[in-house]
């Protein structure tokens, strides 16, 4: 029978059965979210309306026997920074508060083109700017293991709204590591693919050289499916890569890595890092020995300097992409009483409608791309960058994919870091040099860290256009790993009332 | 490098358009103090010989061909403004009364 428990592949098998119609479905979950969203807080926006008439037009196209989509009919939670036209898209920031955009995002359109039925938009931080969704304007989302904790961020609606079974999918995006940090603390599935692998169009900018869009599941099937929904060339984001997209699915369901060769970066393991996260990942190591893969390990010197090269390049360009926001076209527009001029009017409205945490790295990028400062800092940075590229260019000379953990520790209680900025850049030490360098990877869950009982996971990289590859890896890690716990992780989540 | 102060900030701010009170303006200098001391790691290592990089991808400019396509209608591409007047963008004064 499914359930809201099901996997999304399990849900598209039923509705393509007509075990289930899609109505039904949607139903299942938009009961879900009102049952439990009220702790967990994973939605700014339910749009319960949309989706059952999304779903109501994928039962009649699958009632007159049209061919349709691998995902037709199951639902999705879309990250609340992707343009969905007429539904309300505020990137967590008050000064888009009541924004309806006109138009889809490129991802949004292929979304409503293979029938998946959007049922809301996600919390995150403000423009993508955090790691834990406390820099959202519109409160912090709530990790389902704990509700005292955060469910890592940028990403961590999305994230929490498929741990705790409110949607089989979700979107997110990645520019630091939002996508594979909240993946890891929540124990799903994230993916962030190759730069340019997913088209941009319609997403709100927070740092142009580093964002991408990516998928979230529960399982790494149905990462891939949704990976394969989304991706491919786009002649709106000039950034799009002009190839084919990587066979993700089949790569998925080959659950085999023998001869695979796979690199452990000492630089992102070891001291730092919590027992139990280190505990995991080298159980699920032992597993992938166990399947027939060879473990080396690499090193990646320049990785130490790759953190401070982020704060610097994602502020810069942060500092010169949210010059959009000037209250003359759309979004926030304060102080407008006649007798200001523009520039007043918008100094105004940019300080009533940014948090603390988007005015400090604005006011960082200008800092750092201001003459007399831009070579030692944004140039530098530059240069770091080129540094860590060429890391990942010599470690893949010799292995097929590169392991670590996801992040240093579980995750961390709601308030613990929120007033140290520092403290809190540095839980994305693991997943930073990934976007650097604009290479794809994979946070799979590899089991509950014994000290805390919550999700540890571990990170598998692959070469630009070469996501395949940790989709193979993923796959076969997550069928061992079932094995060997007899049930999945998720089923250990505790009950959250509701259903 | 120098230290950032106070009045950096401020002129930061407002090369930003962003206003700030004065008690923001104390958080920000002593908080961008402690980043920017560790950030400037990244001058350890950015020797002279290394080239930049500004993106993962190497590409020169996308052309595509000059036709006109479906666009936005005006009423669409108004829909957001917070005013507007004679389907236009309606926008405080830019220029000075002189």
């Amino acid at each position: 029978m499914t359930t809201i428990y099901s996997s999304a592949s399990e849900m598209a098998q039923a509705l393509s059965k007509k075990d289930i119609s899609s109505v039904e479905l949607t139903k299942l979950h938009l009961g879900r979210i009102e049952a439990v969203d009220g702790k967990v807080h994973a939605f700014l926006h339910v749009d319960s309306q949309g989706a059952i008439a999304q779903a109501t037009a994928v039962d009649a196209k699958r009632a007159a026997g049209e061919k349709l989509s691998p995902l037709a009919g199951v639902p999705l939670a879309l990250k609340d920074i992707l343009a969905q036209k007429g539904v309300p898209t505020t990137a967590g920031s008050k000064i888009l508060q009541g924004w309806r955009p006109p138009y889809d995002s490129t991802v949004v359109a292929k979304l409503k083109a293979a029938g998946v039925v959007i049922l809301g938009k996600t919390n995150m931080d403000e423009f993508a700017m955090g790691s834990s969704t406390e820099n959202s304007a519109y409160g912090t989302t709530q990790n389902p293991w704990d509700l005292t904790r955060t469910p890592g961020g940028s990403s961590g609606g999305s994230a929490a709204a498929v741990a705790a079974f409110q949607a089989p999918l979700a979107i997110g995006t990645d520019t630091g590591g939002s996508i594979r940090q909240p993946a890891a603390l929540t124990g799903i599935v994230g993916v962030k693919p190759t730069y340019g692998g997913v088209s941009r169009y319609g997403v709100v900018a927070y740092s142009s050289s580093l964002d991408q869009v990516g998928p979230f599941a529960r399982t790494v099937l149905d990462t891939a499916l949704l990976h394969e929904a989304i991706a491919g060339h786009d002649e709106r984001d000039s950034t799009s890569i002009n190839a084919p997209v990587p066979q993700v699915v089949a790569a998925a369901k080959k659950l085999d890595v023998k001869g695979m060769k796979i690199g452990v970066i000492k630089e992102l393991g070891g001291t730092g890092f919590q027992a139990g996260v280190s505990q995991r990942f080298n159980e699920a190591l032992e597993l992938l020995v166990a399947g027939g893969a060879q473990i080396v390990e690499v090193s990646c010197p320049n990785f130490e300097y790759a953190l401070a090269a982020y704060y610097l390049i994602a502020p810069s360009e942060a500092s010169s992409n949210l010059a959009r926001f000037d209250s003359m076209r759309y979004g926030l527009r304060v102080g407008d009483d006649g007798s200001k001029g523009a520039e007043e009017v918008m100094s105004i409205t940019r300080e009533a409608g940014f948090g603390k945490e988007v005015k400090r790295r604005i006011i960082l990028g200008t800092y750092a791309l201001s003459s007399g400062y831009y070579d030692a800092y944004y140039g530098s940075a530059q240069k770091v960058r080129t540094l860590v590229k060429q890391d990942f260019e010599k470690a893949f000379a010799q292995v097929d994919v590169l392991v670590s953990p996801v992040t240093p520790t579980t995750a961390f209680k709601i308030g613990e870091k929120s007033n140290d900025p520092v403290a809190m850049y540095l839980s994305d030490i693991a997943t930073i040099p990934v976007n650097m360098a604009g290479i794809g990877g994979m946070s799979l869950p590899v089991g509950l860290a014994p000290e805390d009982g919550l999700p540890v996971g571990m990170q598998i990289m692959a070469p630009v256009m070469q996501d395949d590859r940790f989709y193979r890896v993923g796959g076969a890690l997550e069928a061992a790993l079932l094995s060997k716990w007899g049930k999945p992780l998720l089923s250990n989540i505790p009950e959250l009332g509701g259903m | 490098m120098a230290a950032i102060s106070r009045d950096d900030v401020a002129h930061l701010a407002k090369l930003a358009r962003v206003e700030m009170t004065p008690d923001e303006l104390d958080h920000m200098a002593t908080e961008l103090e402690d980043i920017l001391g560790a950030v400037k790691r990244v001058q350890e290592v950015a020797t002279a010989e290394i080239a930049p990089t500004s993106h993962p991808l190497a590409m020169t400019n996308i052309f595509r061909e000059d036709v006109v396509r479906p666009s936005l209608t005006n009423e669409e591409a108004l829909s957001g403004a917070p005013a507007k007047a004679e389907d236009r963008f309606k926008v405080p004064q830019i220029l000075g009364e002189e």
